[in-house]
């Protein structure tokens, strides 16, 4: 059967689709993709449905190989560093892994996150209607851990893509982690509107010990009107709660079900990557919006991934970040499979 | 149950979760009103509702909004949360049986040090009492329970003991838990039950839910070793009545 081979992939390397839904009343993590809308557009790419399993790709890297015949790949890990056989390639990219061949994804300039999608259906058994992997309670993916080397993923329904590498053209990726934009609330009513200013005036660094679980935030701490403890309730991705340390701690896809801390806001759906995105060190500011805003956003999001994503064939090898930033001023790119 | 006659606090969790909040406590009157809601709602869930996490005191709907407006759902909420439903109607008991000896009840002796109760007492303290499922969080299938007797109110540990089993029986703050993974925790560990609240390869994973109510009976540790026996062989050993609640 065909099969990608994991050759090498650093820590926190793991198999997402589109989470695991339906038992959170029971305490059970979504998990699925820190960047939702990376994750759909590699899925998009690949001529997939948008929420089926890909490899999320930490900065820990992966190393892949192909056996049993040729898998087509959607790689969309930009910032990160990719090569084919040692030959560089764009950090947004479909190509035919064929076997004998290897891919290389190691991180880069920039970058949190990436996604690797391949054409046809990474078969692993969903538990609780799911692959997506939870490892703090061992749920989903290969036996609820992060992929190492050896790993063997069978690939059903493979399709391969197209022989030479191509470019695929995904602007939207391209978001501004200085603007995040959130909807105040739940607890917004346990902070004076002055510390409700401070958060929103920022800026806020985000601490090197973020992982899946929640991302970590350093600056002027916050003050709390009315104490740091509430009774425990349900907590959305990107929840930013505030313990008594006045630091926030936006809570992401590995997040409890429920917790009992105030939240002062809401990370919008649509801005998750745009967060999850950023290093430990990263600097990022917020801005509200309303209910109404962030449904907007949502809503052009998803027109984005109805359309297929166009690709232009690589015509180097040697892609320089200059010569990446000039692609992108470049205007009215075709859809290179027309 | 004045409480009752309050309309809830609607309040925003992003743009694809609304908190439904009855109250900032602990109360039995409160849960009563989150789960006759969450129960309403599940009878005829509309459209792009997703997940409904019920907790002590509020009830968060995770939706879709590009399926389901907001102010459709809000709408719906107010309707059925100011009905006259408050947690009155038939209801499910299930009996877990608990083995409170060696091995099991590990910190029994510490809960009567601290209660001044004797260790049969905790037992039998623990064991007839009736619980009400608040709510799962803090980890797969950990069932939070309410209806622990006062005397047993012991506060949690300033800092975690080491790992306990699998579907370990607790208590801590006032609460009572069936805690389903191992793992430390800064709850006592009074007893351990075979049945498993939570199996994520079992058709259900899960088949106590919020709102239901759990009484425990005494088994000794070889009747415990033969229960488990069973249960993991797929014979489930909980048993379940129907009652008024």
């Amino acid at each position: 059967m065909t099969a990608l081979i994991v050759e090498a992939a650093g820590p926190g390397v793991t198999l997402q689709d589109g989470g695991r839904h339906g038992y959170l009343r029971y305490g059970i993590t979504a998990a699925g993709p820190m960047d939702p809308l990376m994750h759909a557009t590699a899925n998009r790419a690949a001529g997939n449905p948008l929420e089926t399993t890909a490899i999320e790709v930490s900065t820990g890297g992966v190393t892949l190989g192909a056996e049993g015949g040729a898998v087509g790949i959607a790689l969309v890990v930009p910032g990160f560093r990719v090569s084919l056989d040692g030959a560089a390639l764009p950090d947004t990219v479909a190509l035919t892994l064929e076997p004998g061949r290897t891919l290389v994804v190691r991180a880069g300039a920039a970058g949190a996150w990436g996604y690797c999608a391949v054409s046809g259906r990474i078969a692993v058994a969903p538990v609780l209607g799911s692959t997506a992997t939870h490892t703090r309670s061992g749920l989903g993916g290969l036996d609820g851990r992060g992929l190492t080397a050896g790993n063997i993923l069978p690939v059903a329904e493979a399709r391969p893509g197209e022989a030479a590498p191509h470019r695929l053209v995904s602007p939207w990726l391209e978001r501004d982690p200085r603007s995040i934009r959130v909807v105040l609330g739940p607890q917004d009513d346990y902070f004076a509107s002055d510390q409700i200013a401070a958060f929103l005036a920022g800026p806020w660094v985000v601490s090197p010990r973020g992982d899946r679980m929640a991302c970590f935030l350093d600056g002027t701490p916050l003050r709390h009107a009315k104490g740091h403890d509430i009774v425990s309730d349900g907590v959305a991705m990107g929840a930013i709660q505030v313990p008594g340390n006045g630091l926030p701690i936006v809570l992401m896809a590995d997040r409890q079900s429920t917790g009992g801390y105030p939240k002062i806001a809401t990370v919008i759906g649509p801005d998750l990557g745009r967060l999850a995105q950023v290093r430990g060190g990263g600097r990022i500011a917020f801005r509200q919006v309303s209910v109404e805003e962030a449904v907007a956003a949502r809503r052009a999001e998803r027109d984005v991934l109805r359309e297929p994503v166009a690709r232009e064939p690589v015509v180097r090898t040697d892609f320089t970040s200059d010569f990446l930033l000039g692609l992108n001023l470049v205007g009215g790119v075709a859809d290179g499979r027309a | 149950m004045s409480a009752a006659l309050d309309e809830p606090r609607l309040l925003d969790a992003g743009e694809a979760a609304l908190v439904v909040e009855f109250g900032s406590t602990v109360d039995p009157a409160i849960s009563d009103r989150v789960l006759a809601l969450d129960k309403a709602l599940g009878a005829d869930p509309p459209e792009g509702l997703r997940e409904r996490v019920p907790t002590y005191r509020s009830l968060m709907l995770h939706y879709d909004p590009l399926v389901l407006d907001r102010a459709a759902l809000i709408e719906r909420v107010r309707a059925l949360a100011t009905g006259a439903t408050t947690g009155a109607s038939a209801t499910t008991l299930w009996t877990l049986p608990c083995c409170y000896a060696a091995p099991h009840g590990e910190d029994i002796g510490q809960v009567a040090e601290r209660t001044g109760l004797s260790p049969d007492a905790v037992v039998a303290t623990h064991a007839g009492a009736t619980y009400r499922v608040y709510m799962y969080g803090f980890a797969p299938g950990f069932a939070y329970l309410g209806g622990l007797p006062e005397v047993l109110a012991v506060p949690r540990r300033a800092s975690p003991r080491p790992p306990h089993p699998a579907n370990a029986v607790v208590i801590g703050g006032g609460l009572a838990a069936v805690a389903t993974v191992p793992m430390p925790t800064g709850w006592y560990v009074i007893g351990a039950t075979p049945a498993r609240l939570y199996a994520p390869e079992r058709d259900p994973s899960f088949f106590v839910g919020a709102g239901d109510l759990i009484r425990f009976e005494p088994v000794d540790a070889t009747t415990f070793d033969a229960l488990s026996a069973r249960e993991a062989a797929g014979e489930p050993v909980a048993r379940r009545w129907e009652s008024q609640a």
